[in-house]
């Protein structure tokens, strides 16, 4: 049987229209993400390593602790000492900006899903094809659109990243108590109001766990972004394929583990930091505890006396 | 005997509040064929495939400073209703107005300005905002109303101490126990200053206690306020001890509404009464709702033999002296009296006891039992200007608390029994005939003028 669906012959027709007429469009993208990145890496490489380091120590230390701001410092330290600093602020720089933009783009487009079943029922088999085809993918007509380097690399990782900012926003104000959406509307609050007093603040874990889950997709993509000339680690990922050079392949892959890691902890240590502050009160709670006992029975001494007879 | 209505609450006026006219609500797939067919006579489990059928033609009135309690258990449909009340759920058909605001079938913006002006609410689970104090909490209302910071948060601060938590102003709502949450809620309704306050199920996520401190400030705060309040509940003793009145439902229907002691003495159907069969009846039916008409009664002004004579004729050892306008001024016993009319004293203020037991009409029957374990007499009822409105034997209480009707002729033996024997009386008044001067004709009281000035003091 001869029959065969020319699906890719579509796509490939879909794509030249594209480049056709709306290159200029592209190309202002390109542009965009380009000075972005520049800007980004431009922070991360000009200054010597060490005060790089020392940043994220700080950020380290106050958002988790000096445990954290020590296993930075190691694992910094690790990454300069096998030679793979450029290429880790490279890296680094790209998937910042993805991240950034994923997110940007992920929380509305959750917001939206929340709010309207339709429009979760359309995003949700968008998101399935972008989480699961695969990455390289992605590549092909990105290289087309935006020509070989950082760019189509940054393309294809917030494609690839968007997914779990879209779900776990719409998974964390779906789950926000209805009854407190409910009080909301009962004081008069307009919808915009609600979202901004209400729902996002209580998703803001979910929405946090999602902003993490964004940032780790996007260093997964940060190896397969070098094949398109991306450069950074992923460049020297790449190359030390192709040369069957094992001791590189290790060395840049053991930095993009190292990144991982520090940004995963970063970003997770965001996300709790609300509950960290009201642990820390416990003991105060429960010093308070007698005192409330009397104030209550204050209370209801004070209240028949109150009343009119 | 009639039912007696326990009197409504002082605040209570004739100006509508809310106004519920054959409301229903149906949740499914087409709601307006269920309804069509629900009036057409279908009943709702016939029905249950199209749809669920959560109200089913409710229609009331709710009264300025009115505390209605909307009762049911769960599923009856009572949550539904209440969300209906401020637009947060639609009616399918019907109409709700507050105020003579519509609520239902108006613009998304116009429901907004009417929830901020006229009507609160009350949550289960309190519903505040976890990342705010308890301060900012309170203030939440205030904040959409668009008030000032600096002023709404010295009206929040007013109303935290109110209910009794000041100094937890700064306090997250983590931090706090049930019952202290709740109050956080109550604050935020209150601050917001409308006339309507809907509570759903506001009290049934605490521990008992705690709940009964909360219903008692609730009616404190009511009394002082003035706020008209719809309360929602599956527990009857709360309903019995909240409500002015009370609304009870069943399966989306209202199938009573009326005063607790309507809901308890005449239930509407089976079903209620078998839902209030369990129901502390002590701590639902006052004082006035239960009381004979005083039949023992003398008058101050009357002579001794007079006062004697009355007694003699009613078989009874005690009875209540009343003064001008029926104020109660004590209590003679047969033996006093008798030794007075031997002695020929014409004073029968000179022996009256000043010991009865007295209650006011709004007391629960609970509070009765101390006074009537302690006297002889029957518990006389007296208003607040101590005039005696009628008594409660203990076989009354007694009948009350069993849901026995009390009073099915004049034979029942409700006055203490005479202590002295008849004839010794009679004999007395014949041989003291003409030592004094008894120019009034003896005043006895009958029970048709006791019964008459019952009435009249409760009309």
């Amino acid at each position: 049987m001869d029959f065969r669906l020319p699906v890719g012959q579509w796509v490939e027709g879909f794509v030249e229209i594209l480049t056709d007429t709306l290159q200029p469009v592209f190309d202002v993208l390109r542009a965009i993400f380009l000075g972005l990145y520049d800007v980004v890496n431009l922070v991360l490489v000009s200054p010597p390593f060490w005060i790089i380091i020392l940043a994220f120590a700080v950020l380290g230390f106050f958002a988790k602790g000096w445990k954290l701001a020590v296993g930075i410092v190691v694992g910094f330290g690790l990454i300069v000492a096998v030679d793979q600093w450029d290429n880790a602020m490279d890296s680094l720089s790209l998937v910042l900006v993805a991240s950034v933009i994923a997110v940007l783009v992920s929380v509305p487009l959750g917001i939206l899903g929340a709010s309207s079943g339709t429009a979760s029922r359309i995003l949700r088999p968008i998101l399935d094809f972008l989480q699961t085809m695969p990455a390289f993918v992605y590549l092909i007509p990105a290289l087309i659109l935006f020509r070989v380097g950082v760019v189509p690399g940054i393309v294809a990782t917030i494609l690839f990243a968007l997914a779990p900012g879209v779900r776990l926003t719409e998974l964390g104000i779906r789950g926000v108590d209805k009854e407190v959406v409910e009080a909301g509307h009962a004081f008069g609050s307009s919808p915009f109001r609600i979202l901004r007093q209400i729902q996002l603040p209580l998703a803001m874990p979910s929405i946090m766990a999602g902003v993490n889950q964004v940032i780790m997709l996007s260093l997964s993509m940060v190896v397969i972004a070098g094949m398109v000339g991306a450069g950074g680690l992923g460049g020297d990922v790449v190359a030390s394929l192709n040369r069957i050079d094992i001791g590189l392949g290790f060395e840049a892959g053991l930095s993009v583990v190292i990144l991982a890691i520090v940004l995963d902890r970063l970003t997770a240590s965001l996300g709790t930091r609300t509950k960290r502050i009201s642990k820390t009160d416990v003991p105060a709670i429960a010093a308070d505890a007698a005192s409330v006992s009397q104030k209550d029975e204050q209370a209801t001494a004070r209240a028949p006396q109150g009343a009119p007879a | 005997m009639p039912l007696l209505l326990r009197a409504l609450g002082e605040n209570v006026t004739n100006t509508v509040a809310v106004e519920v006219n054959n409301v229903y609500k149906v949740f499914g797939k087409r709601p307006r064929d269920v309804v069509k067919r629900l009036k057409a006579g279908a009943t709702r489990n016939e029905l249950s495939s199209q749809g669920t059928a959560a109200v089913i033609d409710a229609s009331f009135e709710v009264r300025k400073g009115e505390i209605f309690v909307v009762m049911g258990l769960s599923g009856s449909g009572k949550s539904t209703l209440i969300r209906m009340l401020n637009g947060l759920l639609e009616p399918t058909s019907g109409s709700v107005a507050v105020y003579g605001s519509p609520v239902s079938g108006i613009p998304a913006k116009q429901l907004r300005e009417v929830r901020r002006s006229k009507i609160s609410m009350v949550f289960q689970h309190f519903a505040l905002l976890p990342h705010r104090t308890v301060l900012d909490n309170a203030a939440y209302a205030l904040e959409v109303q668009g008030v000032p910071v600096a002023e709404r948060r010295e009206r929040a601060q007013k109303v935290v101490s109110r209910v009794g938590l000041a100094g937890w102003e700064n306090k997250l709502p983590g931090e706090l126990s049930g019952g202290m949450q709740q109050r956080v809620g109550l604050a935020r309704a209150l601050a917001a200053d409308t006339d309507v306050l809907l509570m759903d199920e506001a009290f049934s996520a605490l521990d008992p206690l705690i709940r009964r401190e909360m219903q008692e400030q609730l009616v404190d705060l009511q009394h002082e306020l003035g706020k008209t309040i719809i309360f929602i509940t599956h527990d009857l003793n709360e309903a019995m001890f909240l409500g002015d009145r009370i609304a009870v439902m069943r399966d989306g229907r209202v199938v009573q509404v009326g005063t607790p002691d309507e809901i308890l003495t005449d239930p509407a159907n089976d079903y209620v009464a078998q839902f209030v069969q369990d129901v502390d009846r002590a701590r639902v039916l006052t004082a006035a709702s239960v009381m004979e008409p005083a039949r023992s009664v003398v008058s101050g002004s009357a002579g001794p033999r007079a006062a004697l004579r009355s007694m003699r004729d009613l078989q009874t050892s005690a009875a209540f002296v009343v003064g001008n306008g029926r104020k109660l001024l004590g209590v003679v016993h047969d033996r006093d009296l008798l030794k007075h009319v031997k002695a020929g004293n014409p004073d029968l203020m000179a022996i009256v006891r000043n010991d009865p037991a007295t209650v006011g009409p709004d007391q629960y029957l609970v509070d009765l039992f101390e006074p009537a374990a302690e006297s002889q007499l029957p518990v006389a009822v007296v208003d607040d200007k101590g005039r005696l409105l009628g008594a409660i034997p203990r076989v009354t209480l007694l009948a009350a608390l069993a849901n026995v009707p009390t009073t099915t002729g004049e034979n029942q033996v409700i006055e203490t029994p005479a202590t002295v024997a008849v004839e010794i009386i009679t004999q007395t008044l014949r041989e003291t005939a003409g030592l004094t001067d008894e120019t009034e004709a003896p005043k006895v009281t009958t029970a048709d003028e006791g019964s008459a000035a019952r009435e009249g003091s409760l009309a």
